[in-house]
């Protein structure tokens, strides 16, 4: 066992502190240290954005930082939207439009939109195309996400008017 | 109120869970104790064992134990094989060499388990592999299915002293008289190339044996969980009571995850039994790519055989299949393939020969498609080169040669991967093409809007294609139906879900005849406890073979309730009416029981049961099909292609379909578009590479591409006719592999129309800017 470090590091608002070695992926700390198994991991080298959570308000894979790496840092996961009895808007959207199959891949998209909906919240179908072109679906098509992205869009422009 | 909810686009039930992170996958299994394995893989493709030292390794902190295949004694032993071939077929020749679970003498792909290392996290298992002297003589790869077939350059299993898998010649009519008629005959060849299931997430597994219970609990990925316990407890000298397969919620299958007796589930219960500690194993990316299993990779010489006027006379193909370093599934996708190279059009002769050999690389067993698109796309390209020679619209041809629907049933004389002869149960092949022609504006495109974009200088062309999906085969499914005390309806099934909405369809099946809430009924898929005879899901065959199950253990169901409240509503049943969850006396909706309280009173403690009545409002129900169903369809596809760069944009896709009766519309939509966008991945992206030495070239996500959001076209716009099927009380076919057979086909047919001045003919299935660069160099030279 290599040396360990001491991390404190606020996911969702609570703020948990642990020892981990430094080559811990941050996703397998958020998953096995923390315990919160909503992020996925689909390939371990950045390329299907499953693991996606968004860090200091920036959406980020977490398969390629180290949880050392999150020391300090502001983490949210799929596990700060909803819940299965109050969904939130976005994932309420991602139901109506059967934008999930599998859904294995489907909190990357969560977590990525999010962030991009927080910042262009009234995206025409092409720029969340663009948004979503990291993240890999296997069972979908895409089309259903971009649907439910742009009514999630709606209903939360509607609400903030 | 209980409206109608069967053929409703109702939203699925299980999606709360899996939004919100709040769904168990095969990963999230935490069990105190638990130690996590890792499998040491070969580097070589081809090579002789010589040494294999874990010494070093055992010493490593946190090593618990390491095995090699001498390790498992007389536990080590290949296969069983998993799907035997047919015995059907005359004269047919198959070389069984089932998986072994780990290499013993010889490796025979790259990725091939040698050591099992299990250590108390993931991290320290794979830093053993480090300390693990391994010794490998290598030995020429076997890559090249022709070369293999001829034996060379080596034999990939030394003692059969031949490459050769299997050899099957499939015959109607006779193709030699047919071809004689002919005025036309066409041969070319044609390859269809290789492709990965990617699903998202990948394969794993989790055993634990509670030594004082005697029992063993296994997680898995898998699409076969019954046949995966039988596996287990059969091996292991258990009763299958003593063994429980339960599958969590699963990211995606698309085929590989069917597979049993691989590396994980043959060595881990047996290791997990000697050190008494549950196991856990995660495979990951580089090892789905390189060790799990793959299809999609044959060299058809195909020929076809025509009069003046574009009528076929006959059809023969003699292909090459690769099936890997071993062939545990059979000959399942090169029969599927052999069926769907001529269904949905009329041949009267067809000759067909299978020559399946094993190479040193993965082992190939269904993906997606399984066999479907290679035979759609030998036959759609022989239609595209005959309709050029005779000069005649890729649509008129096409709609010269379907069968009409007074021709089917049709028995094809081709016997299937089902054991039994194809028989086109029902269909309108025509009119699927005829709608898909006023969809796609067919007539104006061509006379209008095509010379229109030339004339600007665009090279903008079309694809129109047929296909037919052979769906819903036996052997059967199963499934029980209860009414609980709470007055919901449990439901368990012996196959398992792996994101195709079964929660929810089955739920509509259910509702629809015991007059409840769809959310009221509790689907369970996939855990052995629950229900335990079974195939498992492949072969499009969930909606229609365990739905059906469903249905008909729900029928009986519904008549145990008529027959128990006819007993204490004191009427009888036709008197009864049923819905919102209770039955009550015809027009006196005071004199009601609910079901919670009816499923008590079937039940009781007390008093008598009447001979022949079995206790509470359950029951089981069973389907077995004696045939697929077939469902089909036509798809059209619009491309721009800028002939400096060869971008090609994907302008329109129009897919019609029918698989019959429709369950739930939106559900139905998700899996057709799912399907085509795995076909044109298939088409445009993704393809597996391996050198001369049997090393795959593409074992990433960075070099095998998968499409992303903006390489999709706009819109996926479908339309659907519903030919039910005569095979099963709801008329349903299966959907879960339309969109991925036809696609490749359109795409090419689409990039020649593009490139029409180039005049290309391309022979193969997987195209890229580069490739189709390369193929206008070829043709402007020759020009």
């Amino acid at each position: 066992m290599s040396k360990l470090h001491h991390v404190t590091v606020t996911v969702n608002g609570k703020q948990y502190e642990r020892d981990v070695e430094a080559r811990m992926l941050l996703s397998d700390f958020l998953r096995h240290e923390l315990g919160l198994m909503g992020t996925h991991v689909g390939c371990e080298h950045g390329i299907c954005g499953a693991c996606t959570v968004i860090f200091d308000g920036e959406p980020v894979r977490s398969c390629l930082m180290f949880a050392v790496q999150a020391n300090g840092h502001d983490i949210r996961t799929v596990e700060s939207l909803g819940t299965p009895e109050k969904m939130h808007p976005l994932q309420e959207a991602f139901h109506e439009k059967h934008a999930l199959q599998c859904g294995f891949c489907t909190p990357g998209f969560l977590m990525t939109l999010v962030s991009f909906l927080e910042k262009h919240p009234n995206p025409t179908e092409e720029e969340i195309r663009e948004a979503i072109d990291g993240n890999i679906c296997r069972c979908t098509g895409y089309e259903s996400i971009i649907e439910a992205a742009k009514l999630a869009s709606e209903r939360m422009s509607a609400r903030e008017n | 109120m209980t409206g109608k909810v069967f053929g409703q686009p109702i939203p699925r039930l299980e999606d709360q869970f899996l939004l919100t992170g709040t769904a168990k996958f095969i990963d999230d299994i935490e069990i105190p104790g638990m130690v996590h394995a890792a499998f040491l893989r070969s580097d070589y493709a081809h090579a002789r064992i010589k040494k294999i030292d874990y010494s070093a390794a055992l010493k490593r902190p946190g090593v618990i134990a390491v095995y090699t295949a001498e390790d498992f004694g007389d536990y080590w032993r290949p296969g069983p094989l998993q799907v035997p071939p047919p015995t059907a077929i005359k004269g047919s020749q198959f070389n069984a060499r089932p998986l072994v679970p780990i290499a013993k003498d010889k490796v025979r792909f790259s990725g091939e388990p040698l050591a099992v290392v299990i250590a108390e996290s993931r991290y320290i298992a794979e830093d053993a592999f480090d300390d693990i002297i391994v010794d490998l003589e290598p030995l020429p790869a076997v890559v090249d299915l022709e070369e293999a077939w001829e034996n060379k350059p080596a034999l990939v299993h030394d003692d059969l002293g031949t490459n050769m898998a299997a050899l099957v010649k499939q015959e109607r009519g006779n193709y030699e008289e047919a071809r004689a008629k002919a005025d036309v005959v066409i041969s070319r060849k044609i390859l269809v190339n290789r492709n990965a299931a990617a699903a998202m997430e990948n394969r794993g597994f989790v055993v634990n044996w509670d030594e004082r219970e005697q029992e063993m609990t296994v997680w898995a990925t898998t699409q076969a969980p019954i046949p995966l316990r039988n596996t287990i407890a059969a091996r292991l000298g258990l009763f299958e009571n003593q063994v429980r397969v339960i599958t969590p919620f699963i990211g995606g299958g698309f085929g590989p995850k069917i597979m049993t007796s691989q590396a994980d589930d043959v060595l881990l219960p047996w290791i997990a039994m000697k050190l008494k500690r549950p196991i856990k194993w995660i495979e990951d990316r580089r090892e789905n790519f390189l060790a799990t299993t793959s299809e999609r990779d044959q060299v058809h010489y195909a020929e076809i055989a025509l009069t003046k006027d574009g009528v076929i006379l006959g059809v023969k193909d003699v292909f090459y299949h690769n099936t890997g370093a071993y062939d545990p599934y059979g000959m399942t996708v090169p029969l599927n393939t052999q069926t769907h190279t001529i269904s949905n059009y009329r041949v009267p002769s067809f000759y067909t020969e299978i020559r399946m050999v094993f190479t040193n690389q993965m082992v190939v067993t269904p993906v997606r498609g399984a066999g479907r698109p290679e035979g759609v796309f030998v036959m759609e390209r022989l239609m595209d080169a005959a309709a050029r020679e005779l000069n005649m619209d890729p649509a008129e041809i096409r709609l010269k040669n379907l069968l009409e629907p007074n021709e089917l049933p049709l028995r094809t004389g081709i016997i299937g991967q089902d054991f039994v002869e194809g028989v086109l149960d029902s269909g309108n092949y025509k009119a699927n093409l005829q709608k898909l022609m006023e969809m796609v504006e067919y007539e104006k495109f061509r006379k209008e809007i095509q010379p229109a974009l030339r004339a600007q200088g665009k090279h903008v062309g079309m694809g129109i294609v047929c296909f037919t999906e052979g769906t819903a085969v036996g052997p059967y499914e199963g499934a029980r139906v209860t009414i609980g005390g709470n007055g919901k309806v449990s439901v368990a099934t012996g196959i398992s879900t792996q994101g195709q909405g079964h929660f929810t369809v089955f739920a509509q099946i259910v509702a629809e005849q015991l007059g409840v809430k769809a959310e009221d009924v509790n689907v369970v898929t996939g855990d052995t406890a629950h229900f335990h005879w079974g195939a498992g899901t492949f072969a499009s065959r969930g909606a229609a073979v365990a739905g059906t199950a469903i249905y008909n253990a729900a029928v009986k169901v519904r008549e145990k309730i008529f027959a128990t409240a006819s007993k204490w509503l004191e009427v009888p049943p036709e008197q009864i009416e049923l819905g919102d969850g209770k039955v009550w006396v015809k027009g006196k909706p005071e004199q009601f029981i609910t079901l919670g309280d009816l499923a008590f009173r079937a039940n009781p403690t007390r008093g008598v049961i009447e001979p022949g009545v079995e206790p509470g409002l359950e029951a089981t129900g069973y389907y077995g099909p004696p045939y697929g169903a077939t469902g089909a369809g036509a798809v059209a596809m619009i491309v721009e292609i800028d002939p400096e760069t060869m971008e090609l944009k994907i302008k329109r896709f129009v897919i019609v379909h029918d698989c019959g009766t429709v369950i739930n519309p939106l559900l139905l939509e998700g899996q057709v578009e799912g399907g085509v966008s795995m076909g044109i991945g298939n088409a445009f992206y993704e393809k597996m590479v391996y050198d001369e030495n049997g090393q795959l070239l593409t074992a990433s996500f960075m070099d095998y591409l998968m499409p992303q959001a903006t390489d999709m076209p706009p819109k996926i716009e479908i339309g659907h006719l519903t030919t039910t099927s005569p095979l099963n009380p709801l008329g349903i076919k299966g959907v879960g592999e339309a969109g991925a057979i036809p696609t490749p086909s359109a795409f090419v047919q689409a990039v020649e129309d593009a490139l029409f001045e180039y005049q290309l003919e391309i022979p193969e299935s997987n195209l890229s800017p580069s490739k189709i660069f390369e193929y206008v160099q070829k043709a402007s030279k020759k020009g």
